[in-house]
């Protein structure tokens, strides 16, 4: 039956034309590219926030406050973490040589990723479920070290990715790691103080400031590093738009701290949003018009073919504003400060 | 150190099979929950409000599991299959990207209202929230089925070489995606997930209504166990017979399109026409322990049963054997007998929900203790049976990871080392036991604890007690 189906709509026109060209003659292949580390750095600064609660967790003792930041990501930390997914569907898709090369080739990385994410994703359920003092001190651990090495695995991971390294871990891998892990820290304490209210609130700001402090120096640090042992990066950091960008990351730091003092938790949110997306938009400028170093293919050969990709293009440009609005009722529905009664 | 495609293999069987228990928790409660919000939102019974809540949070805990298992997956065609990624990626990334897209997303973004957000939004909101929850499992399914389905039976593509690589190139997107596998595998997976639900719940319920009716605890709560029992049967009676109605069409559809599949499952492996359903069958010979009917120990079997069943009517009709076929044949044993296992749950299933029904229609549905006890028993065999039934369908296509394109010691990534493999293959062996030690023990605890909402009225359960029942027996009241 669904054979007849197939070939009665296979003979219409519209099929036949999106095999012909790109779609309106669009620079696909670019687009894709763009929309790639877009779903990137959506998930670093949406998870990334969620992450850096984590990590502020380690930091209190208090009961209250670790069920408030329980029940701050609460609702959100699923969506969230699901632009990973969709990260990895969409280089799958649209690259599929690049998704199998570089996982393929960080395979232990890319494990140490997924164990560290199991165990971020647990323990949060598992936390709520019992409420006896060995228990929850072990979750909470188990919480704390997903939170902060799943961003740093991450981060390791791009950087291999810019410099095109066959292994796994390497030096400078772990520093572009850390600076993922300090930008967690700016985000997810600008989130924690537009969730919280009372002490959490208050003593949480000195971590935001040097949380940013830190990651402009591994910025810094970073793309130092890179640019010590690849000449094609070389280039590429001392190009005027990378220099431009770290130039805005500056100034977005300075006005983080700023809107920190004057409580303006939404700015320092999006400020920190701004800081985000700026590292991703690095990367993908260190990268163009590779997308792979490492085998030297570049976003045109990457790139699948003509149909599946106006298919697509068609798909993505119905669903993600579709996405955004759920986004937008998850988080107008829980917006406001977190009780530490709320949540699971 | 084990091979890396044997590896490879493995830790996906492994990885698969886990991850599936979560899905189907979330696709089966998925309809339920619907029903639970919509009476909740619209009934004055509060037990309702009590059934929403703890499947709720049944489901929660399904749902963070599985969405942590199923980024593995999604994350090994890359790490294990890079061979294959890139191959197919063309066709099979496309499908799972929109799954993230239109379905996971849809999925968990409300989800976080649906969990916490009843006290937060409106009754309208939250009744959509349930929806979409509910919607973006079933589409998670049906973009993934696409997916597997096209590994299936492949249609619309080409292959060409290029730079020395096979390429599959996409020419036919309806083709391809409206595969003819696909309808069969989406209808016999959805209920089967109901089913499984609808069994769990019935189970878990009867064994509420045991305790109480038969052994005379004192259970607080029991008019949500029996509700949830009764529930539990209602679906029962409806995807029982479903599942074995389509089963068998679907069993059809298999020998059609994946004869080699359909020769292992029944055994067969020199061509013949009325060829027996064995029922078991047992080698002569520990060393064909692979073959189950390899000079037939002992075999029972209806006569004409597996032509009758291939060929949808005729015992005469011919089953070509697996000698027959060019490539070497899948694990022989652990297909048959995945299916007669899957197949004879089938059928328990389905004496199981008439004989509930019969017992409800006679009003005796509180006093039958035996079959309180063969639900309580049931309880997990729907998940076992839907593990299985993906042990017939995965096993029983190899040695091909797209039937009749490209073997699966083609598809592992080249530059994969043995030790590498072994080491994540240890490494998930371990993870996903204590996964599922975790998600157990915090299942019966949820169980145990009860519905939500009347801590102060819950009368603790007795400790561990003897087996028999402390006060008079059912017969006797």
């Amino acid at each position: 039956m669904t054979e007849a189906v197939a070939g009665v709509l296979a003979a219409t026109p519209i099929v036949a034309s999106l095999a012909d060209g790109p779609l309106f003659g669009l620079p696909l292949p670019e687009l894709w590219f763009a929309l790639l580390f877009a779903i990137l750095a959506t998930f670093l600064f949406l998870d990334g926030f969620d992450f850096g609660a984590g990590a502020v967790f380690a930091t209190r003792d208090d009961d209250a406050e670790r069920e408030t930041i329980l029940a701050a990501i609460g609702p959100f930390w699923d969506g969230n973490e699901v632009w990973l997914v969709v990260f990895g569907g969409t280089l799958f898709a649209a690259f599929p040589r690049v998704y199998a090369d570089l996982f393929s080739r960080h395979y232990l990385l890319m494990f140490g990723i997924l164990g560290a994410l199991i165990v971020r994703g647990l323990a949060p359920e598992m936390y709520e479920q019992r409420h006896d003092d060995a228990w929850q001190r072990w979750w909470g651990r188990a919480f704390v070290v997903g939170s902060v090495l799943a961003p740093f695995l991450l981060g390791a991971f791009v950087g291999n990715w810019v410099l095109g390294s066959e292994r796994s871990l390497t030096l400078h891998a772990v520093v572009v790691g850390l600076t993922v892990v300090a930008l967690t820290v700016v985000s997810g304490v600008a989130f924690l103080r537009l969730k919280s209210r009372g002490a959490l609130r208050t003593d949480i700001r000195q971590y935001g400031e040097a949380a940013v402090v830190a990651y402009l120096v591994l910025v810094v640090a970073s793309l130092a590093s890179l640019a010590l042992v690849s000449a094609r990066i070389r280039t590429g950091v001392t190009s005027l738009p990378v220099l431009a960008l770290v130039g805005l990351s500056v100034a977005l730091a300075t006005g983080y701290v700023m809107a920190l003092r004057r409580d303006r938790d939404h700015l320092a949110l999006g400020l920190s949003g701004g800081l985000t997306y700026g590292l991703v938009a690095a990367v993908a400028l260190l990268l163009y018009p590779a997308i792979d170093p490492a085998s030297g293919l570049t976003v045109e050969a990457a790139i699948i073919s003509t149909l599946p990709l106006n298919l697509m293009s068609i798909g993505a440009a119905i669903l993600l504003p579709l996405i955004t609005s759920y986004f937008i009722v998850l988080y107008s529905a829980f917006s406001g400060p977190a009780q530490p009664t709320e949540g699971y | 150190m084990i091979d890396p495609v044997l590896a490879s293999r493995l830790q996906f069987a492994l990885t698969t099979i886990v991850h599936i228990i979560f899905p189907v928790m979330s696709m089966g409660l998925a309809p339920f929950l619907i029903y639970f919000t919509w009476k909740d939102i619209r009934s004055d019974d509060p037990v309702y409000e009590q059934l929403r809540r703890f499947w709720t949070k049944i489901f929660a805990v399904s749902f963070v599991v599985g969405t942590v298992t199923g980024i593995v997956l999604e994350f090994e065609f890359g790490t294990n299959f890079a061979a294959f990624s890139t191959a197919a990626g063309e066709l099979f990334g496309g499908p799972l990207a929109i799954e993230g897209m239109m379905a996971f997303m849809l999925e968990a973004t409300f989800l976080g209202v649906f969990v916490f957000g009843r006290e937060r939004v409106g009754d309208a909101l939250y009744f959509v929230s349930s929806i979409a929850v509910g919607l973006g499992t079933w589409l998670s399914a049906v973009w993934i089925l696409i997916a597997n389905s096209w590994m299936q039976t492949p249609r619309g593509f080409e292959v060409v070489q290029e730079g020395g690589q096979r390429v599959i190139h996409l020419t036919d997107p309806l083709a391809a995606y409206a595969n003819p596998r696909f309808p069969w595998m989406f209808v016999h997976m959805q209920n089967a997930a109901v089913e499984s639900v609808a069994l769990f719940m019935a189970g878990v319920g009867a064994y509420y209504v045991f305790r109480h009716h038969i052994w005379d605890y004192t259970v607080v709560e029991i008019g949500f166990w029996e509700k949830t029992m009764k529930i539990g049967i209602a679906a029962l009676l409806i995807t029982a017979p479903l599942q074995v109605l389509h089963g068998d069409a679907y069993g059809r559809h298999v020998a059609e399109t994946q004869p080699q599949k359909f020769a292992a499952m029944e055994a067969v492996w020199e061509t013949d026409s009325y060829v027996p359903e064995y029922i078991v069958a047992f080698p002569t010979d520990l060393q064909d322990l692979t073959d189950p009917r390899a000079k037939e120990l002992f075999g029972l079997g209806i006569p004409g049963g597996a032509s009758w069943l291939a060929s949808g009517g005729d015992p005469q009709a011919e089953i070509r054997g697996l000698n027959t076929f060019e490539t070497e044949a899948p694990p022989v044993a652990l297909v048959f007998w995945s299916f007669r296992a899957m197949v004879g749950m089938g059928f328990w299933f389905l004496l199981l929900a008439f004989w509930g029904g019969y017992r409800w229609w006679r009003g005796q549905l509180l006093e039958d203790d035996l079959l309180h006890k063969a639900l309580m028993g049931s309880s997990l065999l729907g998940i076992l049976a839907v593990q299985l039934g993906w042990v017939v369908t995965e096993v029983g296509r190899q040695p091909w990871v797209i039937q009749g394109v490209m073997k699966t010691s083609d598809g592992v990534s080249p530059g994969l080392t043995g030790a590498e493999a072994t080491l994540t293959l240890a490494g998930f062996a371990l993870v996903y036991t204590l996964l599922l030690v975790l998600y157990t023990y915090v299942i019966a605890r949820i169980v145990r604890e009860g519905p939500p909402g009347n801590d102060e009225l819950e009368t603790p359960t007795p400790e561990l007690g003897p087996e028999e029942p402390p006060t008079v027996g059912a017969g006797d009241d």
